[in-house]
């Protein structure tokens, strides 16, 4: 079953025709993506690479195409209103993919979302798949700018805050024969629209995930917040692997999010609080799967 | 991004912050014109991005980057003994960071120092005001010793920060009658500007009540929002490059991510995640990583031999170790465009390279057939251990 997205998910692209949208809205369709349409303001009435119709607005997509999900590639100066404008419509989910959007108005965008049907994830992501049934999982659903050959369908949920890092990850389950059922990228940002325990509750619920790899580094309070939920409503076993154990204080590495504050969000700390909670933490990105397959076999 | 005290003080001026009176100067003979136009006792502050300057010491062995004198003319002659010179706090490092200009103000007495800071919460996506009686110290000390006196105050960034709210700050800071008339906009105006600039941070310590009943923000560090400095042209205009590590900016010409550390063995990576994990596994298999690097999703030739100069400019540096995993990336490519970097470099310390992804078979070859002394990593750790041993073994 997979969370969030299956192989039937109607995806819109907003920012279809930027190089970066293209690029990957062309993956996601060789990937098998149900890619219904485009949104690029102007260029309403055209067709991508000759058959995905492109709108002026979401609004219109949406009425026309029935589709349910966007992912975002718009640049940081619009991609704020590209969000809202998907929530206005009422998807489903939106996928933001954009790095660089100025915090404060990300801080407004999600406030302004309390209440609604919308889920945001991201942004700064790699956005989410779920992997399909054929050939180096062709027919699932991409969105966002993962790899799809990596993954492989199969009963492991991935989530985390990293791009190749997770990747990693999900190339260690595949070539160990683990597959997995979905894959979501959270994100770099501070801000972001979804947690590692919003996504921890799903895979929790779904019947197709059996064991869960959890990513994070340095930086807030997520992973913390995700180990507290997990230890008191968690069935399934879960490995996790932060990043950052050496990075300096104060410094952004390279994620606007990964930033240790006042001592506040150390890897350190988070590693203690996953431990207490009962996960194996892996020492290495090397033994990320083997660490979740020791922890599967061992109960 | 960081900006200068007196920065910070423009920044005051355009949004009505009270402060104390003062301008920056750039040589001795500018310190005494400034000191000459001001009343009172006087304060001559070294301008660099760091704290603890008062309690610093210059390396001609002059002590202290924060003096009080009397007349235009001791002015002159602190400004001279802190300009061109370098100075080093608890924060810059041993190497310090050399005082290009310093600030001259009318000291200003104090009869209370107080604490004052709005921050973005990432737990309730907003802003977020810290106050506490307790300014002139270490906040985060206060906050592991008396926790109780410090003030959080949650902002609603649609309403901001609302007059109601200045003043149940101002009474918990014990500030009545005209102090709270004159904290209420105080704190309204540095919300403005907090939120008109796009910053992530800005923090007064201390804010002071003078013996005459006078509220100043007395020093002030500002952080901004590096994703909002494209709307910010005027916070642009105020970034002093000299105050930055100058691998960071060559680095960031080429859209590369670099921070430097301590270390001698450097990491060239794609992704920042990985890259953390990178610096990270270097340390588990006991050597001591040289940087941060995230050449992110494109990495280009260029980019590559833009990367290995700015890493072969630090001479402490004596091992590299470069690990990307090429999921849409052509890792042949990444791999030739190593190979063309090493040589272009005339690399000649220890290189240790794991690939893994799209054609990752085909850049293993190509690195094995280069003719380069380099090494390939069968995963992760084990390239880890290649390289510390490499670069034990060079020693």
């Amino acid at each position: 079953m997979s969370i969030l997205v299956t192989p039937d998910t109607k995806v819109l692209i907003q920012g279809i025709t930027g190089s970066f949208g293209a690029r990957h809205a062309k993956l996601s369709l060789e990937y098998g993506t149900k890619v219904v349409a485009g949104v690029t303001p102007g260029k309403g009435g055209q067709l991508f690479e000759g058959k995905v119709p492109i709108f002026d607005t979401v609004e219109q997509a949406v009425r026309e195409t029935g589709a349910t999900v966007s992912a975002i590639f718009v640049p940081p100066p619009f991609a704020a209103d590209a969000i809202v404008e998907g929530v206005d419509a009422g998807l489903d989910l939106v996928v933001a993919i954009t790095e660089g959007i100025p915090v404060i108005d990300m801080m407004k965008v999600k406030l302004s979302m309390k209440g609604s049907k919308t889920r945001l994830i991201g942004p700064n992501c790699p956005g989410l798949v779920t992997p399909g049934i054929g050939k180096d999982s062709h027919g699932g659903c991409r969105i966002g700018i993962a790899p799809g050959y990596i993954h492989k369908k199969g009963n492991i949920g991935v989530v985390s805050r990293s791009g190749t890092l997770t990747y990693e990850a999900v190339w260690q389950l595949t070539t160990r024969g683990y597959g997995q059922s979905t894959c979501v990228g959270i994100g770099g940002d501070p801000i972001n629209g979804t947690s590692h325990t919003d996504i921890l509750k799903m895979f929790n619920e779904d019947p197709e995930t059996e064991a869960i790899i959890m990513i994070g580094e340095i930086g807030g309070t997520g992973e913390e917040e995700a180990a507290s939920w997990a230890a008191a409503n968690c069935k399934k076993p879960i490995a996790a692997f932060i990043a950052g154990a050496t990075a300096p204080e104060g410094r952004r590495m390279g994620h606007a999010g990964a930033i240790v504050s006042g001592g506040q969000g150390t890897a350190a700390g988070k590693i203690a609080a996953l431990r207490a909670a009962g996960i194996a933490v892996a020492e290495t990105p090397t033994d990320m799967a083997d660490t979740l397959i020791e922890r599967i076999k061992n109960g | 991004m960081n900006i200068h005290e007196f920065q910070a003080r423009e920044l005051f001026a355009e949004f009505g912050v009270a402060t104390q009176p003062g301008s920056v100067a750039h040589t001795a003979e500018e310190a005494k014109n400034v000191a000459a136009g001001l009343g009172g006792k006087l304060v001559i502050k070294a301008q660099i991005h760091a704290g603890g300057r008062g309690k610093g010491t210059f390396k001609s062995g002059f002590k202290g980057g924060v003096h009080l004198c009397d007349t235009p003319a001791e002015a002159k002659e602190l400004a001279s003994r802190m300009i061109g010179e370098v100075l080093v706090t608890h924060q810059t490092g041993p190497e310090g960071k050399e005082v290009g200009k310093i600030f001259v103000g009318e000291a200003v007495d104090i009869a209370r120092e107080l604490y004052f800071a709005i921050l973005i919460d990432r737990a309730t996506s907003s802003p977020v005001v810290i106050a506490s009686t307790e300014g002139g110290m270490d906040i985060e000390t206060v906050a592991e010793k008396s926790p109780e006196k410090i003030l959080r105050l949650i902002v609603n960034p649609f309403l901001g920060l609302m007059p109601y709210q200045t003043r149940l700050i101002a009474a918990s800071l014990g500030l009545t009658g005209p102090l709270m008339t004159q904290a209420s906009k105080l704190f309204t105006n540095l919300y403005r500007l907090f939120i008109e600039r796009d910053c992530s941070m800005v923090e007064i310590n201390p804010l002071v009540v003078t013996p005459d009943g006078k509220l100043l923000a007395l020093d002030a560090k500002f952080n901004f929002d590096d994703n909002s400095l494209y709307r910010q042209p005027s916070i642009i205009a105020m970034r002093d490059i000299t105050e930055e590590d100058p691998r960071e900016v060559e680095a960031s010409k080429f859209g590369l991510n670099y921070i430097g550390l301590d270390g001698n063995i450097a990491c060239l990576v794609n992704g920042a995640g990985l890259a953390m994990a990178t610096m990270d596994i270097i340390q588990h298999a006991g050597g001591m990583p040289a940087n941060f690097l995230d050449v992110g999703g494109g990495a280009t030739r260029e980019q590559v031999t833009a990367a290995f100069r700015i890493i072969l400019a630090d001479k402490s540096v004596k091992g590299i170790f470069v690990n990307i995993f090429g999921g849409i990336m052509d890792c042949n490519i990444i791999a030739t465009g190593i190979v063309e970097a090493a040589k272009e470099t005339g690399l000649s310390i220890p290189l240790v390279v794991r690939l893994e992804g799209n054609n990752v078979e085909a850049g293993k070859k190509t690195l094995a057939e280069s003719g380069l002394k380099l090494e390939s990593g069968e995963n992760i750790l084990d390239a880890a251990h290649k390289i510390v041993a490499a670069v034990k073994a060079a020693a």
